[in-house]
């Protein structure tokens, strides 16, 4: 079974088995509650559950979940988006990417949008 | 995990959340996960709860609502409490929520709509955005909205999310919306809406748009709607593009190429509908006839002035337009009331400190905080509401925590038994379950997620029954 690590925001380290095929939003909400949000349960209308990949992961993940406009576009709403930035939901866990290891970035930010 | 019996522990934390919308439930989310024990109850206006996630979210964005899934599981804990149907500033004080918990966090949102203040704002459908949504979402305040969409033109002021919702709702495919939970009185009156073109109207350029890049490329996937920009209103855009943070540079190229396919290509034969943002105008006046109905807007034609692109100054040119259109919406924004005069506002908002209320201190009064857009402004969207309600709630933990005092206060059984009038009945989670089958039952006979109810003494009928 394929592992993923996820790197806290206080740096802490936590590593769980994914099952083939699952979401790395799925594995988080199974494995411990407060890991991701995940807010819209997966549909691509919140960022909640927004991820950085390690950057040496990040061509495998995109070959084998390409990134669509719309997952662009919620990421453009996310707080400290990174060149490696995706969304946790939209990443599908296969054996070819045993060993991610994905950063959950601190989630808030003092709002500074414009109206 | 297992809780401590909480009505007879006199060491446990009340907490008092003030508006049941997202702020107020992930608050509470935060508060549950990091304080060992703490009784939570959250008081609401309305015998429902979710504020701006039931009554704003537009019902073609279903996704977005799944939040109420979550608040939902948090809701049916046994140390969290709703409370509907008790508005704070009618039914009771601030200071008497104050005396009988330890901290009272208001959420209550920003209810009211900002206003142009030109002349003849009051004629006949020049209409707020915000009663429109909550029109076409059931909130019982906007059940009776006349709005008359028998004319073609139309036009929308202010160019956030909000206005493209409006937009979308008028310019969708009536079979689309047929499948959301919005009213059964706004589909029929949509159904039979004559609008072909609408105009989405901003004072300063396309780099000051303040929707989001999503919902700009739903409103130009609509079926058979074109949308049409002005050219003359992108010069220079383009030049200054690849300099913008990556969200302002990806909504500026969709706009950019929307505007050159629009250019491109002929509107095909089955389009009978127009979107037609335009930029660098102020609303001067409405125009009205001798029966007061709106026939147009006199718009204010503005330039931009100054030397470098991110500190341009909007200035009038003294031209002016004039836009026809028998129906407006004015969508420039909220500002959150003052329900209780003990509340030191400035600019629309409480004035506060990483969410603490900032004010003389007093021995016997619990703490006040502030989250959500009553804190923030009404700005952003559930995410950047979410993440300053976490912040807040931080505080708020860290305040208890401080803190080493006997907490006996008396909670809302105080409040039940000492406050609220024999008249007011209390719509508690059980209640709002009830209404929340009986909608999910009604929209079923017209093949809807749900048909919500607009009337509040019928809420309290089925929640009471
Ligand atoms: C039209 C519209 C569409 C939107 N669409 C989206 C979207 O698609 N996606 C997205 O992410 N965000 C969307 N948003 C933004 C989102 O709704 C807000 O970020 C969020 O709801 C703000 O939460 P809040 O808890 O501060 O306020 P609210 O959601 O407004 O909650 C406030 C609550 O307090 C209650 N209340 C008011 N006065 C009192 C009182 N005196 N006593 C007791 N209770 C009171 C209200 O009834 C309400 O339930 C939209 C906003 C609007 C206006
Ligand atoms: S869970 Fe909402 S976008 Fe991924």
């Amino acid at each position: 079974m394929p592992s993923v690590t996820f790197i806290l925001p206080d740096g802490s380290k936590k590593s769980y088995e994914a099952a083939e095929g699952e979401t790395l939003l799925n594995l988080a909400h199974r494995s411990d509650p407060d890991l991701l949000e995940g807010a819209c349960e997966g549909s691509l209308a919140c960022s909640t559950c927004h991820v950085i990949v390690d950057s040496k992961f990040y061509d495998v993940v995109e070959t084998h979940n390409p990134i669509s406009d719309e997952e662009n576009d919620m990421l453009d709403l996310a707080f400290g988006l990174t060149e490696t930035s995706r969304l946790g939901c939209q990443i599908k866990i296969t054996k070819d990417i045993d060993g991610l290891c994905v950063t959950v970035p601190r989630g808030t930010r003092n709002i500074s949008l414009d109206k | 995990m297992i809780r401590r019996l909480f009505s007879s522990s006199k060491n446990v934390p009340r907490v008092c959340v003030v508006g049941a919308g997202p702020a107020g439930f992930y608050a509470a989310t935060h508060l549950n996960k990091k304080l060992d024990s703490v009784i939570i109850d959250i008081i609401e206006k309305l015998p429902v709860p979710f504020g701006l996630v039931r009554y704003g979210v537009a019902p073609d964005h279903p996704e977005v609502k799944n939040v109420i899934n979550q608040f939902t599981k948090l809701a049916q804990q046994q140390n969290i409490n709703f409370y509907g149907n008790i508005t704070l500033g009618r039914d009771l004080s601030l200071n008497q929520l104050r005396q009988h918990y330890n901290a009272v966090l208001l959420t209550y949102g920003a209810e009211e709509d900002k206003t142009l203040n030109i002349e003849n704002e009051d004629a006949e459908n020049v209409i707020a955005a915000r009663s429109f949504v909550g029109w076409y979402n059931g909130h019982p305040r906007d059940r009776d909205l006349q709005v008359d969409l028998s004319g073609s033109i139309a036009a929308i002021l202010g160019q956030g999310n909000v206005a493209l919702d409006v937009a979308r709702i008028l310019l969708s495919p009536i079979d689309e919306l047929k499948k959301t939970d919005i009213t059964e009185h706004a589909l029929q009156k949509l159904a039979e809406s004559k609008i072909r073109e609408l105009y989405l109207v901003g004072r300063r350029g396309p780099l000051n748009v303040a929707f989001t890049i999503k919902e700009l490329r739903e409103q130009i996937k609509i079926k058979n709607c074109n949308t049409i920009w002005r050219e003359d209103d992108f010069v220079g855009v383009a030049d200054v593009v690849s300099n913008l943070a990556r969200p302002r540079k990806r909504l500026t190229e969709l706009m950019l190429k929307s505007l050159s396919d629009s250019l491109k290509e002929q509107p095909a034969e089955n389009v009978h509908k127009f979107f037609k943002p335009i930029f660098f105008r102020s609303p001067h006046q409405f125009l009205v006839d001798d029966q007061k109905h709106l026939c147009g807007i006199e718009l204010a034609c503005n330039k931009l002035i100054g030397d470098k692109m991110e500190e341009l100054k909007c200035v009038p040119t003294g031209d002016i337009e004039i836009l026809k259109c028998s129906l407006a919406f004015r969508s420039i924004g909220y500002k959150s009331v003052q329900v209780d005069k003990g509340l030191n506002f400035s600019n629309g908002l409480v004035i506060n400190d990483k969410g603490r209320v900032i004010e003389s201190e007093s021995e016997d009064l619990a703490k006040l905080y502030v989250a959500g857009w009553l804190g923030t402004g009404p700005v952003g969207v559930i995410l950047h509401t979410m993440g300053n309600a976490f912040q807040v709630a931080k505080v708020i933990c860290e305040d208890l925590q401080k803190n080493n005092h006997d907490y006996s206060r008396g909670g809302f059984e105080e409040i039940s038994k000492n406050i609220l009038k024999n008249n007011n009945p209390v719509v508690d989670w059980q209640g709002w379950t009830k209404i929340d089958k009986f909608e999910i039952e009604q929209g079923k006979k017209n093949g809807k997620p749900r048909e919500k109810i607009t009337s509040i003494e019928k809420m309290i009928q089925i929640a009471m029954a």
